[in-house]
């Protein structure tokens, strides 16, 4: 029991309210209460958080200033040695990123017959698609259809989203499921063969398909062994600093840097496509972070020198259930099938104080307002507030054992800290969990750069202002086959000449004119938790 | 109602370092003043890239763990393992089959297996290896399958393994096979996909994307959940 005395004395409550609470639905919020809670509590619209880019092909538009500082930085090579014409790597595509986007964008490349590369900043699978648990959505059953998913998804964006890729996400999904199947990721299922499929935040069908709640590393590891049974070039821990560009213009490879013997490396290539996955890492107004050790936004720094306009990057997702207590486990994600089965947030009452499959948008505002405003939040030795998460109704609800079978990541990773989410409730509060917006694409991938392609985490418009829980598992694969399928057709057609930095030293000049690159340097690569 | 964080002597590859107790082995390099590169990935029990070893002053016995869900501990001596090599085969899946022989030309080292269960004892996920290792060798796909599912390749099975086994990759292409060619299919998926590529959505999601915000608006809040 790593709960201390106070908190055990407050999970008494938790567990006084629990026998009134199984089978009861708390209402969800009307329209009107849902634009009120996120108004004021959600963190986008902190202004504080938030500042008008100076330069770039953007200018003006509003962004996180921790996103600013890195957009508005200057470049690693400033200073550097560098001979353009000696190139380490030449192929058709470039792939820069190793997630389960840019695995996919490669398989689909080597597919088509071109050559292919894949350059990345850790190891290969070292990403956020990784870490994903709770599941990847389809219309694949008989009560749905692409088009009611897709009501989801637009309605789960704000409406924002842009049509003909939130079309292409929708229709894409059941091709997808029969494709990872088809190279043997292995999906949660009854004895006839039936998908296994439940809700998620945002829902209106049952269609969130899952693989235990290791969804997104059975489809990682899969995609991943895939890549090396083709032969795929796979250079790690060689993160792209900069893009190429040709005397056109045209994306045209990219530098990268070695991380262990510190050198620039050219690599030149036809097509490039950005798979760098999202920036949690950036810790935007101070949350702690679900995102894995490289999510730090490279990917925008890269595209948006070049001339890639972005869409929606004022737009972020905090998970409403991030683990808050113990704290080893802070930021870390509590998947959202927990809520999924039925566990429930409660405040330091005991008291529901919200539907438990709100959108996380509104979930997440929700916990704030709890806590900031009402002041019913659970005081932790930390010196912050949490709200539980009732994760034994579920035992109660679907019957002992459903946590062992549905949710062994979780027991297993709360349990390595002291606590059994069988018999005791979670504290959670909500963390930093996605870039909703990102670089501009169209349905093919292509980004507002010639020859430049941008699949997952990175790009956006997709999802509008909120994805749903398992449409980024969906969209890396979508977008990341139809990038590497556009790319390797576009590179039989490319002689790209005059390979050039030309972009980024304009760039740099274009921030000094206005005074706000503040001595920063960026893609930062890796965050800083050393202690001076 | 902030308690007082108390702080903790250990070791970095031998030399003496004080943190906070409530730090895991990874924020403790960190707090030491590391900037890791290898050895952190997701840093939270999901990728395996963490794999560490470690002993406690004062007790004999070689401990291993996934550095990020391991709470650092007085006296203790930490390394890295920041790679450890590992052998995958390669194979087209459409040209093999669930069956001992294949699978033997693949991974011929899982049939030496000595017995010993190091495997199982070093797993950071509690999986018993061994067992599984056990259905591979009877060509048990499924069970293996199944056993396996909750590894997160990192390596410690294979540090350890006298026959020189490589589990994590043996039972990764043991799920692919099981997946591929034993699982059930699900009928409604395959008439699904026929009726997307046949384009018989089209004609509706076309009407959804003409619709304006206030139509759409009305439709995604009254419709009808499941
Ligand atoms: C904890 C967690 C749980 C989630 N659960 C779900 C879920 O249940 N369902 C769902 O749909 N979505 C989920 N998501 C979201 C989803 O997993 C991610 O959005 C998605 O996997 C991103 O995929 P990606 O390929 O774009 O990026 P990633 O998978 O993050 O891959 C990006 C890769 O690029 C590398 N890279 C970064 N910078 C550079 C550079 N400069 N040069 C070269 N390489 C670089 C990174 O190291 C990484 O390997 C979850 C996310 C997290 C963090
Ligand atoms: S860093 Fe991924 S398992 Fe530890």
């Amino acid at each position: 029991m790593v709960y201390t005395p106070h908190l055990q004395e407050l999970m008494k409550k938790v567990e006084e309210t629990r026998p009134s609470r199984v089978g009861v639905h708390y209402p969800r919020m009307t329209a009107a209460e849902r634009q009120e809670v996120l108004r004021r509590f959600h963190p986008d619209f902190i202004e504080a958080g938030f500042r008008q880019l100076q330069v770039g092909v953007d200018k003006g538009s509003r962004v996180p200033l921790e996103m600013a500082d890195i957009l508005e930085a200057g470049s690693r090579l400033r200073g550097a040695a560098l001979d353009l014409n000696r190139c380490a790597y030449d192929v058709d595509v470039l792939v820069i990123g190793g997630g389960g986007a840019g695995a996919s964008a490669a398989l689909e490349a080597c597919a088509a017959g071109v050559s292919v590369m894949v350059a990345t900043k850790l190891r290969f699978g070292d990403a956020n698609t990784m870490m994903a648990q709770g599941g990847i959505q389809a219309a694949d059953k008989p009560n749905d259809t692409p088009c009611i998913h897709y009501l989801d998804v637009v309605g789960g964006g704000g409406f924002y989203n842009v049509p003909e890729l939130a079309r292409a996400l929708v229709m894409d999904a059941p091709l997808v499921i029969e494709w990872l199947e088809s190279l043997g990721a292995m999906f949660d299922k009854k004895e006839d063969g039936t998908m296994n499929t439940i809700h998620g935040g945002g829902t209106s069908r049952k269609r969130m398909h899952a693989a235990r709640d290791y969804t997104g590393a059975e489809i990682m590891r899969t995609l991943r062994d895939e890549v090396y049974n083709r032969g795929i070039k796979v250079v790690e821990f060689c993160p792209a600093v900069e893009l190429l560009l040709d005397s056109s213009g045209r994306a045209a490879g990219a530098v990268l840097f070695n991380l262990e013997t510190e050198e620039y490396l050219i690599a030149r290539a036809k097509t490039v496509i950005i798979a760098t996955g999202g920036s949690g890492r950036l810790h935007y107004q101070g949350f702690p972070t679900s995102n894995h050790y490289g999510a730090t936004g490279d990917g925008l720094v890269l595209g948006y020198r070049a001339g890639a306009k972005t869409i929606f990057a004022d737009s972020i997702q905090y998970h409403p259930t991030g683990g808050a207590y113990p704290p080893q486990l802070l930021g870390l994600l509590v998947t959202e099938k927990t809520r999924g089965l039925g566990g429930t947030p409660l405040n330091i009452n005991g008291a529901q104080f919200v539907y438990h499959l709100e959108t996380r948008d509104v979930e997440s505002s929700a916990i704030i307002r709890e806590c900031k405003e009402r002041g019913l939040g659970v005081p932790l030795p930390t010196g912050s507030t949490a709200v539980w998460l009732d994760s034994p109704l579920i035992e109660l609800t679907h019957g002992e054992g459903t946590i062992e079978r549905q949710l062994p990541a979780m027991l297993r990773q709360f349990a390595r800290f002291g606590v059994d989410i069988r018999k005791e409730p979670m504290l959670i509060y909500p963390t930093l969990h996605y870039q909703n917006g990102g670089l501009l694409i169209d349905e093919h991938g292509r980004s507002t750069v010639e020859n430049l392609y941008v699949a997952g985490e990175t790009a956006g418009g997709i999802h509008g202002r909120n994805r749903l829980m398992g449409n980024s598992l969906l969209d890396i694969v979508v977008f990341g086959r139809r990038a590497g399928r556009h790319a390797a057709a576009r590179s039989g057609e490319v002689r790209p000449d005059g390979f050039s930095l030309e972009h980024v030293w304009n760039y740099e000049k274009e921030l000094e004119s206005t005074g706000s690159a503040g001595g920063r340097v960026a893609p930062i690569l890796l965050p800083r938790y050393t202690h001076r | 109602m902030a308690d007082a964080i108390r702080m903790i002597d250990l070791y970095v590859m031998g030399k003496q370092y004080t943190v906070p107790e409530t730090l895991t082995i990874i924020e403790a390099l960190e707090y030491a003043g590391y900037q890791i590169k290898r050895g952190c990935g997701c840093r939270a029990g999901f990728c395996g890239a963490c794999a560490t070893v470690y002993r406690i002053a004062g007790d004999f016995e070689l401990k291993v763990g996934l550095a990020c869900q391991t709470k650092v501990e007085p006296g203790m001596y930490l390394a890295q393992i920041p790679f450890f090599p590992g052998r995958k085969a390669l194979f087209d899946l459409e040209r093999i089959r669930p069956s001992v022989a294949d699978f033997a030309r693949l991974y011929p080292e899982v049939f030496r297996c000595l017995g010993c269960s190091s495997c199982t004892k070093v797993c950071p996920q509690d999986i018993d290896v061994m067992q599984y290792i056990a259905y591979l060798q009877r060509g048990d796909f499924a069970r293996a399958a199944d056993l396996s599912f909750d590894c997160v390749m990192c390596g410690l099975c294979v540090s350890r393994c006298p026959a020189h086994i490589v589990h994590y990759n043996a039972a990764l292409t043991a799920r692919r096979l099981y997946s591929r060619y034993l699982a059930p299919p699900d009928a409604f998926l395959k008439e699904r996909v026929r009726a997307i590529e046949a384009g018989a959505f089209d004609h509706e999601l076309q009407q959804l994307i003409d619709a304006d915000k206030t139509r759409l608006q009305e439709l995604y809040n009254n419709r009808d959940i499941e």
